[in-house]
C-alpha cells in the first residue's frame, strides 16, 4: 500500500506531468494495465448466472467507490468499438469492497446483452457516480415496506442488506414482482434476510410461489393490506406501471422508476420539440439542421465548415433521436455527441446548448 | 531539361467542362455512397488498430528516450523517438483531431480534447486545419495552407521581390516546421499587410507561448537534466528527433497539395458551390503518394491525401481500401487522379518553390 501510494504520488507530480505531456501519465500507465489510471474503472472478479435472463457480476474497483444503498453507478462498456454507459444499482450492502451488479438482459439491449454474454472475470468496465436519491433515510422508520418489480430488486436488496448489517430493529417486508418464477433473482438471499418476502409473478397468476403467501396478480390495495398494514415508509423500485400503482395507494412512497428506452424512430424528421437545455429555449423541429434551428432561435453556437467535416459544432445530445444527414445514421441513445450542422431532430430532442 | 519547357498548367480550372451539373451531383452521390458504406462498417477493428498504433508510439517514445541517454545506443534511441513523434503527430494526432474516432465515445480518442507532441496548440490547429484548410481547400485567399502566409506556392499569388527568398523560406519552414505550424494562426501575412495588428493576436500568441514553452522545457531542459552527465546526448537526441519529424512532416504535407498538376481555385469559381463541386475541388487540389503499408502509416495516411480530403473524418486506415473505388470513379468522370512516389512528387514541389521565386506565371 505504501509503495502504491508512493508510485501514485510520483506519477501525479508536476514533473511527471511535464515529462509525460501532453498526453499525461494516465495514457501511459493504462497501456501497461487498464486499471492504472486516475479514471475510475473496475474489473469483473466473479460471475454468476443467477436467472435465465440475468447475470450477477462482482466488480473490483481501482479505487474505493462509496455509494448509498439504492443509488446507481454508471457503468461504461465497449461493444464493437463503441462505448455505452448504463446505470445499474449495486445489490450489496453499503460499505462493501466489491460492487455486486445484477443485469437482466432485455431484447435488443446492447449493454445488457453484452454483459450477459461477455461478463467474465477480467473484463474491465468504466465506472462513474454514484447518483440517485432512492435511499434510506438516516433515521430509519420503524415499519418499512419494500416493493420491487423485475430487476428493481437490486437497489431494494442493497437496502435490505444494509438494514440487516446495521442491526435494524424494526420490521420490514418485501413484495417482489416478476413475470415468472424463473425470472426471480436472489431467491436464496431473500430467504436468508429473515423478513417476510412475498414473491408474486404477474404472468401466470395461478402459480403460487413457495416463498410467497397466496397473493396473485398485479399490485393493488389488497397486496398492500395483506403484507403490511399502514407502514411508516414505502420504497418502490420497478417499471413505471408498478411505481404508478404504488403511488396511487401511497403518494408518499420513495420511488425509483426504470424502463429501457423504447422508441420507434419516425421516418421523417421534424415535428418534435427541440429543447436547447443550457439556454432554456424550446422550439418546434422543422426539418432543418439543429445548428440552423439554434441560430434561428437567436443562439450562436460555435460552428465551422457547416458540412459535417470539421467537428467544431459537436454538442452533447441529452435525449431523443437525431439523424446525421451525411452518414444517414440515427443516434438514439441518451448522452451522445452529435454534429449539429448535419443533424436533424427526429421527434423530441434535448441538446446541451 | 524537359522540366524547364513543361507547358504551364492552368492555375485554376473549372470542373471538367464536359460534365453537366447533373453528372457532377451524381458523381457526388457516388462518393457519398462510399462514405456511407465505410461508416456502416466501422467497429472494433478500427479502434483496435488505432490503439495498437498508440501503444507502439508510447512504447517507442519511452524506449527511445531511455536509449538515447547513452552513447552506444544514442542513434537507435533517437531514431525511435523520431518515429514516435512522427506517429504521434500524423497517424495519431492529426487523425484523432479530425474526429475520425469520435464515434467510439472513448475520451482518449476524442478529437476535441486531444493534444499532441508538437509546438502547435491543438485548439488552434483544429481551427486552422479542420475548418479553414479542409473547407476552403486550395482557394486562394482563403486556404492559408497555400504557402502558410510566407511562401509563393501558386502563380496566382502576385509576385513581389520578397518572394526571391522563396527557397530559403521553404527550407527554414522545413527544418522549423513545428514552429511554423504553431505560428499559423497568428496570420503574419495579414499583420504585415496592416489588416490586423499584433495586439489582435495577443491571446493566440499567449496560447502558443504556453504550449511551446512546455514542449521546450520537456525536450531541452527536463529530460537532459534527468540524464545528468549525459545531458548533451539527450539534448542532441531530442533536437535530432524533432528535426527528423519536422522534415518528414513538411515533405509529406507539401506533397499533399503542391505537386505538379494540383490546382488552385478562386473565390469567384467556388461561390455557391454544390456538394458535388466541393468533392471535385478536393480531388483536383490534392495528390497522393504511392508506397507500402509502413509508408502509409508513417505518413499518417496523408499519402491518401485525395481520399482524406473527400472524407476527412473517416478513420484514415480505411483510405487504402476505398482508394481504388475513388480512382475508378475519377476515371469514369474524366478527372485527374494525381498520384506518384514521394521522391518524384517532392521534386515537382521543389521545382515549383524555386520557379515561383521569380516573377511570372509559369511553374
Amino acid at each position: 500500500m505504501f509503495t502504491q501510494t508512493l508510485v501514485r504520488r510520483a506519477v501525479r507530480s508536476p514533473l511527471a506531468e511535464l515529462l509525460l505531456g501532453p498526453h499525461g501519465p494516465d495514457r501511459y500507465t493504462e497501456i501497461v494495465n487498464p486499471m492504472w489510471t486516475t479514471e475510475t474503472r473496475a474489473t469483473v472478479v466473479r460471475v454468476r448466472h443467477s436467472a435465465p435472463r440475468s447475470v450477477t457480476l462482482w466488480l473490483q474497483p481501482n479505487r474505493p467507490v462509496t455509494w448509498r444503498a439504492g443509488q446507481h453507478l454508471a457503468v461504461t462498456v465497449e461493444v464493437d468499438g463503441r462505448r455505452y454507459t448504463r446505470c445499474y444499482s449495486p445489490a450489496n450492502a453499503e460499505g462493501s469492497a466489491l460492487i455486486e451488479l445484477t443485469i437482466t438482459r432485455h431484447d435488443g439491449g446492447t449493454v445488457s446483452g453484452f454483459l450477459f454474454r461477455n461478463g467474465r472475470p477480467g473484463l474491465v468496465v468504466g465506472l462513474s457516480g454514484p447518483a440517485g436519491d432512492f435511499v434510506l433515510p438516516d433515521r430509519r422508520p420503524n415499519r418499512m415496506l419494500f416493493i420491487a418489480g423485475g430487476s428493481g430488486i437490486t437497489p431494494v436488496l442493497a437496502m435490505l442488506r444494509t438494514l440487516q448489517s446495521g442491526g435494524f430493529g424494526g420490521t420490514a417486508a418485501l413484495l417482489y414482482y416478476t413475470r415468472t418464477p424463473e425470472d426471480a433473482c436472489y431467491r436464496d438471499e431473500l430467504v436468508g434476510l429473515g423478513i417476510p418476502v412475498h414473491h408474486i409473478h404477474t404472468r401466470d397468476i395461478h402459480t403460487r410461489d413457495r416463498v410467497a403467501g397466496d397473493l396473485t396478480g398485479r399490485f393493488g390495495e389488497r397486496h398492500l393490506a395483506a403484507v403490511m398494514a399502514d407502514p411508516d415508509a414505502v420504497f418502490v423500485c420497478g417499471p413505471t406501471a408498478l411505481v404508478d400503482a404504488v403511488r396511487r395507494c401511497r403518494p408518499d412512497a420513495v420511488a425509483e422508476t426504470f424502463a429501457p428506452p423504447v422508441f420507434a424512430v419516425p421516418e421523417t424528421p421534424g415535428g418534435g420539440r427541440i429543447v436547447f437545455r443550457d439556454s432554456g429555449i424550446g422550439i418546434e423541429g422543422d426539418g432543418r439542421s439543429l445548428l440552423e434551428q439554434a441560430e434561428s432561435a437567436g443562439l450562436a453556437p460555435q460552428s465551422g465548415c457547416r458540412m459535417g467535416i470539421c467537428h467544431t459544432c459537436t454538442r452533447r445530445k441529452l435525449r431523443g433521436a437525431v439523424r446525421n444527414l451525411t452518414t444517414s445514421t440515427v443516434s438514439t441513445a441518451d448522452d451522445e455527441d452529435v454534429q449539429i450542422c448535419v443533424s436533424v431532430a427526429v421527434g423530441d430532442v434535448d441538446i446541451a446548448l | 531539361m524537359t522540366a524547364a519547357i513543361a507547358p504551364p498548367i492552368p492555375a485554376s480550372a473549372t470542373p471538367n467542362p464536359n460534365l453537366t451539373p447533373e453528372q457532377i451531383e451524381e458523381f457526388g452521390r457516388e462518393l457519398d455512397a462510399i462514405r456511407e458504406k465505410v461508416v456502416a462498417d466501422l467497429g472494433a477493428v478500427d479502434v483496435d488498430y488505432i490503439r495498437r498504433v498508440i501503444k507502439a508510439q508510447r512504447g517507442m517514445e519511452i524506449a527511445g528516450r531511455g536509449l538515447l541517454m547513452l552513447p552506444p545506443t544514442w542513434l537507435l534511441g533517437t531514431a525511435l523517438l523520431a518515429c514516435s513523434k512522427i506517429l504521434d503527430n500524423m497517424e495519431i494526432g492529426h487523425n484523432i483531431m479530425h474526429g475520425q474516432y469520435e464515434w467510439t465515445g472513448d475520451p482518449a480518442l476524442n478529437g476535441r480534447t486531444f493534444e499532441w507532441d508538437t509546438a502547435c496548440p491543438a485548439d488552434q490547429w483544429r481551427h486552422s486545419h479542420n475548418v479553414v484548410h479542409h473547407t476552403y481547400t486550395n482557394i486562394l485567399g482563403m486556404d492559408r495552407d497555400i504557402g502558410y502566409g510566407i511562401l509563393r506556392m501558386s502563380p496566382d499569388q502576385p509576385w513581389r521581390p520578397y518572394f526571391l527568398g522563396n527557397p530559403v523560406y521553404a527550407f527554414l519552414l522545413m527544418v522549423l516546421f513545428q514552429y511554423g505550424v504553431a505560428l499559423h494562426e497568428v496570420e503574419t501575412e495579414r499583420i504585415r499587410a496592416g489588416e490586423i495588428s499584433l495586439a489582435d493576436k495577443r491571446q493566440v500568441l499567449e496560447e502558443i507561448w504556453r504550449k511551446t514553452r512546455r514542449q521546450t522545457l520537456k525536450d531541452y531542459v527536463a529530460f537532459p537534466l534527468l540524464a545528468g552527465p549525459f545531458a548533451p546526448f539527450v539534448f542532441a537526441g531530442n533536437l535530432t528527433a524533432n528535426l527528423v519529424r519536422n522534415v518528414w512532416a513538411f515533405s509529406i504535407i507539401f506533397c499533399g497539395h503542391f505537386p505538379e498538376g494540383t490546382q488552385e481555385f478562386t473565390v469567384e469559381e467556388t461561390r455557391e458551390e454544390t456538394r458535388g463541386q466541393w468533392y471535385f475541388r478536393q480531388i483536383l487540389g490534392s495528390a497522393n503518394l504511392t508506397g507500402g503499408r509502413l509508408f502509409h502509416i508513417m505518413s499518417g495516411n496523408l499519402s491518401h491525401q485525395i481520399e482524406h480530403h473527400l472524407f476527412p473524418n473517416l478513420p484514415a486506415r480505411r483510405y487504402a481500401e476505398i482508394a481504388p473505388q475513388v480512382r475508378e470513379i475519377c476515371e469514369r468522370y474524366g478527372l485527374p487522379y494525381n498520384s506518384g512516389p514521394l521522391p518524384a512528387q517532392f521534386a515537382t514541389v521543389v521545382r515549383k518553390i524555386v520557379r515561383l521565386a521569380l516573377p511570372g506565371r509559369s511553374t
